[in-house]
Parts: structure tokens; sequence; C-alpha cells
């Protein structure tokens, strides 16, 4: 199985920019989710962002919230997503990369927690409140695991901040389009190109820009400004969420073909 | 975690701890740091806007003008010194049959204006926001005390401000909503998980994380990302360093036992900070046991919590097997919190701070029993607090003196505890 930098080599030697889609395991069952790891696989998603839902998604937007929360009154927990990981997996071209709060992973303990996810197949972790400074006690605890982790860049991170959050971070840089929590929103701030330019000058690293991105237009948009992926959550949430699942899988199939077809 | 060196130690009233564990310059250290508490476990987005706070208040707090202009706030518009007050009935009331007994002390943060201790905070961080050029200030509310503190100093420094607060605590809190809206502060509903103070830190943070750039977040406990504990610690700090003078000049010492109530824990870190390095100065925290402990409906987040990540801050949390936070419960808003900050997790740890907790129902004796023996209505909060009397005074023996934090006014309660009264019969 291929890692997330082993990913981003082989799609920047074809010269392509990455489509990464966020879905939250368990909204609306577990069963679902399997489905859509597979369905989105097949749909043109290079990697794929997977959420475990936490109770307190302080990063998160009403949409995530609202689905973290159905997920979690449904009874699912770490196990119960790690499973059907392992079990789908093997199956999928694109890289899994874990979306999860800090806490968990703590409770977990980080090690046995790094290589439980591993052993599912997991690739990469993004930890939306574990910024930089207090990173240090994943890192090489990840590394020997064989897991990557991807740190966040804000729009309000200072220059020197982005060198060396762009120096620690593993598979791609997270770019935050947004001063906010995730979300769709009308349209992209301008500033996110002059962004991409600033976190460009200190790196060579992949940079996959997310938060607030929900249209074929916006992924077209950015990929002219020179990310290397596009990372798509609420939208898909959204989809996934109405109607019969089988009416999710279908919706969100389509959608994720429709940003590919936009990432050209 | 054993106390060092123990044995070796004379028997006072505490067991003797590492002196270096207590040093108030490593707490926090300089990563805000509490021992293993503490830290900044928060989005990229809000830590360049943490840094810049930090920056603020170790320029200003070491900055005569800003000293000397809170000062005057404090006297003239908080009405600070507040008076520590001898509680003759209540003394009694536990005295021993021969005569002994504890002498109860009440520092009555209750008087202050706005009726709780919760503005000394609040004056101090708007003072901070204004100087770091912040036009918009949001905070969340539990019992409403903070939010009401926060809304009188934007009231008072004309700048707009946002409450956040759970639909729960807007119902049995019905009075302190009126009073922020009445001073002009936006009351914003959250509705989350089962809104309650957890869920209305969460928006909060949200929008700050939103608005970061021209908004000033007043958190109103010792809890978040540091350095909010560090910094809701030194403005309420106030409290111990009246408090040391006023012994001094009742008794010419220091008090024997120091009592709070504990939710996030701001009003006990304010009494017990002045004191953390006297070793003879015994100190209780008291949290909320809510229906009991074996229920599982409870607030006791130290004595019954796991280590973990809540709001920014590593410190004892109330969480279930899988690391998700599970709701607390208290009769008292002000203390249905399923965290506690960081240093009150690094005092109870190194043994420096006992933490007991009390039920709703023994709080709710206790601010009947406070009414009618002495003339004061102690918030919910507060009562807990009283409430531990209870089981203490017995156990002591001779007359140590006892300074409890009266650290609010309990009007705002009377509704809930007139009804939960009537359907007791």
């Amino acid at each position: 199985m291929k890692s997330v930098s082993q990913q981003f080599k082989t799609l920047r030697d074809r010269s392509q920019c990455a489509l990464i889609p966020f879905i939250t395991a368990g909204d609306p069952d577990l069963e679902t989710t399997a489905k859509a790891l597979q369905v989105l696989d097949q749909s043109g998603a290079d990697l794929i962002e997977l959420g475990v839902p936490y109770s307190d998604p302080l990063a998160d937007g009403p949409v995530i919230q609202a689905a973290a929360t159905r997920a979690l009154q449904r009874g699912v927990t770490l196990e119960a997503v790690l499973e059907v990981v392992k079990s789908v997996s093997p199956t999928l071209q694109a890289p899994i990369i874990l979306f999860t709060y800090y806490n968990p992973i703590l409770n977990r303990g980080i090690e046995t927690f790094l290589q439980e996810i591993s052993a599912a197949g997991v690739q990469g972790l993004v930890v939306p409140d574990l910024p930089l400074e207090e990173v240090e006690s994943l890192l090489k605890p990840a590394a020997t695991a064989g897991i990557e982790i991807i740190l966040l860049v804000a729009p309000t991170s200072p220059k020197e901040r982005i060198r060396a959050i762009a120096a620690q971070s593993q598979g791609f840089i997270y770019l935050v389009s947004v001063t906010g929590v995730t979300g769709m929103r009308s349209s992209l701030q301008t500033r996110v190109n002059t962004l991409l330019e600033e976190l460009r000058s200190v790196t060579e690293k992949p940079i996959g820009v997310g938060f607030g991105v929900s249209q074929p237009e916006q992924a077209h948009q950015l990929m002219g400004w020179g990310a290397d992926a596009v990372i798509v959550g609420s939208a898909f949430v959204n989809r996934l969420a109405e109607g019969q699942p089988a009416e999710g899988l279908t919706k969100i199939g389509d959608f994720c073909s429709q940003l590919k077809a936009a990432l050209v | 975690m054993t106390p060092p060196s123990a044995s070796q130690s004379p028997v006072t009233a505490t067991p003797a701890i590492d002196p270096a564990l207590i040093e108030s310059s490593v707490r926090p250290d300089a990563l805000g740091r509490f021992g293993q508490f503490g830290g900044k476990y928060v989005p990229e987005t809000l830590m360049p806007a943490l840094s810049e706070l930090e920056t603020a208040y170790a320029q200003y707090s070491n900055d005569e003008t800003f000293k000397a202009e809170l000062e005057g706030l404090l006297k003239d518009y908080v009405g600070r010194a507040s008076p520590l007050y001898f509680a003759e009935r209540l003394t009694q009331h536990y005295a021993h049959p021969d005569g002994t007994g504890p002498q109860i002390y009440l520092k009555r943060e209750d008087l202050n204006h706005t009726g709780a201790h919760k503005i000394n905070n609040a004056l101090g961080q708007a003072l901070l926001a204004k100087r770091m050029g912040k036009g918009r200030i949001i905070a969340e509310t539990g019992a409403g005390q903070h939010g009401v503190a926060t809304a009188t100093v934007c009231a008072r420094f004309g700048i707009e401000c946002v409450i956040y607060m759970g639909v729960h605590d807007m119902e049995r809190q019905a009075l302190n909503v009126f009073r922020m809206r009445l001073m002009g502060a936006e009351v914003r509903p959250v509705r989350a998980g089962t809104g309650t103070l957890k869920d209305a830190t969460s928006e909060a943070i949200r929008d700050w994380v939103t608005n970061v750039e021209n908004t000033h977040y007043i958190l109103g406990s010792v809890a978040g990302p540091h350095p909010y504990p560090m910094i809701v610690r030194d403005f309420h700090a106030v409290i111990g360093q009246e408090t040391r003078a006023q012994c001094l000049e009742k008794w010419g010492g220091a008090p024997d036992i120091l009592m709070a109530c504990i939710g996030g824990g701001s009003n006990a870190m304010g009494l017990f900070h002045e004191f953390v390095g006297d070793p003879g100065v015994r100190m209780i925290g008291v949290e909320a046991e809510g229906e009991g402990v074996s229920t599982g409906k409870h607030a006791a987040t130290l004595t019954q919590g796991r280590v973990g990540v809540l709001h920014g801050a590593m410190s004892y949390l109330l969480q279930d097997p899988d690391g998700q936070v599970v709701e607390a419960h208290s009769i008292s808003a002000g203390l249905d919190y399923p965290g506690v900050g960081p240093e009150h997790s690094y005092l109870k740890d190194i043994g420096r701070v006992e933490y007991y907790s009390v039920t709703d129902k023994a709080a709710l004796e206790a601010f009947q029993t406070v009414s009618r023996l002495e003339g004061i209505i102690p918030a919910l909060e507060t009562a807990h607090a009283f409430a531990y009397l209870e089981t203490l005074c017995p156990q002591l023996s001779n007359s140590p003196r006892i300074v409890l934090n009266c650290s609010g006014r309990g009007d705002k309660d009377v509704q809930t505890v007139a009804k939960i009264l009537d359907s007791m019969g």
C-alpha cells in the first residue's frame, strides 16, 4: 500500500493535483462508511480523509459537528472505525488519512493508538488540536509505526512559524484556507493565493488546501494557484447524510467525479 | 504521586512537599505547563493569538500605568478590598461540645460589583484587550456570573460583547441572561450537547478561531490553553493577597485552612495562589458530586476523572473509555463542567491541595443553613464549599482559623432553589 508521500510523488510525476475527500466515520452508519470509502476510491479520490467522531470538535463547523454527534449517538467507537478501515483499505488505491482530535489518542495511549491505526492500514494522521509545540510527543512513535503526521498552517501563521511547520510536516502540508472552522463557504478568499505563494517559497513539500472548499470551480481555482491537493469535507458529509444511504453513496460518487474533472 | 521526603519531615498541617515543586516561577513553565498539565492544544489558527496575548500580558502586567488603572478600577468600580468577615453564628453552629472549634471567616467576594469574584478577571482582561486594540470581546458562561462580569466591563469600556451560553443554563439562570442583555451584550444560545458550560466554551472557541484578528476571548476560568490559566489566576490572586493582609491585621498570623468550591477553579486559585508556598496553610477544594458519584451524574473531575485534553489544556477530565468527553452534572451551573484547571490538576498530583466533593443535596442544605445563620445567601457554587464544613469541622481539633471563599451571591439561584424545594414538598 502506498504511503501519503509516495502517492504525492506519483501524482507530481504526472503533474496532477490530488483530490482528497473527507467523510465522518459512522455517519449515517459504519456499513455506509465502508461503502463510501470504496465509492470515493473509484470516483477519482487520490487520498481519503476519514474523520473519527469526537464529542468536542473545536475546529469543526456545524455540518461535521452534527455528523460526529449522530455517529456518537449510534455508539460508534474508535475500535469499530478501525475495523472498517482494516476490512476496506486493502481494496483501495487511495491511502487513508485519519483525522482525529487529540484526546482519543491520549486516552488510547499514543504508541498503542499509532500501532493500531497502522495495523488497520491508515497511512497518515491529522490532529487539528495538536499544534507544532505539542506534536513532539507524536512524531517519534509515528515514525516507528510508519504513520505520516500532517501538520496544519493557518492564514494567521506568521512566516517563521510557517517555515517551522513546513519543516516538520510529513506527507504534505495542510493549508487551512480560512480563518475559521470547517464548513462550506460560497467563495474562496483571494488571500489563499498569497498564502500558497508564501508557503511555496519555504517548502518543496506538497501543499493541500482545505476548510471551506465545496465546489468544483473552487477546486479548479486552487489548482491554478498552485495547490498540490484540494481537500473537500462538509460538502461530502452533507451529501452522504441526505436521504437513504444508497442515495447518499450515489451523490458522493457523482460529486467526487465532478471535482476530479475540475482538477485537470 | 507520593510527595517526596515526607518521612523526614515534622508533622505539619500538610505533608511536606519538595519546595522546588511549589516554586511559583515554575507554575507554569515557559511552555505553559504545570508539571504534565496545561499546554496549548488548539487549532493552529489560534496559536499566534495566544502568543500575542502572552506578550501583551508580559508587557502590561509589569507596566505601572496598567497596574494603576486596574487597581483604581478594582477599588472604585468593583469595591475592593472585599471584607474578611468573621461568621460568628456559623462558627457557633460547628463548635465542639467543649467550646473549642474552628473559627470560620468568609472572604466576601460576593460583595464585589456584579456579585461574584469573576469581575476581577474580566476587568483585567478587558484592560488588556483595550491595549491590544481588540474591538470585540467574546466569553463563555455557565452560571452567568462570568458573562455578567464580561458584559459589565464591556459596557464600562464601550466594547462590543458576545456571550455564549448553553440553552439549559439560560433557562436556570434567566436573571443573569436579562442582566447581560440589559448591559448591551448579545447572548447567543448554544444548543449543542447538553447546552451547558462545556458546549458554550467550545462555541466561544469556534467564534475566536473565526474572528481572532479583531476579537479578544475573555476566558472565565483558570482553564483553557496557556496563557489563560496563568492570566486568570493572576488577576484573581488579589483575593489571596488581601486575605493575607486581613488575617495579619485581625490576628497577626496566617489562616490555618483555606476552602473554596471548584468548577474550573478560578476562585479557588485566586485564594490559594498566595499561600501555595506556605506549608502551614492547609488547602481544600470542593467539587460538585451532583446526584452522587455512583450515579455517574456528577462534576467531580479531580476526584473521578482521568488525565485528558479539553478546551486547549491537559488536565483531569471526565471521559468515557473511548476518550469522549462526558457531560457533567451539577445543580450549580458554574460547577457543571467536565474539565478543571491544569494548575489544580498539578496541585492535586503533588499533594499540595486536598480535593473533595459534595452532592447537590448537601449544597442545597448548606445554601439554606448559611442563609438562615448568617443572613448571607451564597451562590449554589459557593454553597458546595460551605457544605464541606459538615464533614471537615468535626475532624478538626482545637480552634483552627478557616477562611472560606464566599465566591458569589445566591440571588441568581433563588428561583432554581425555590422550584426544587417545592418539588421536594
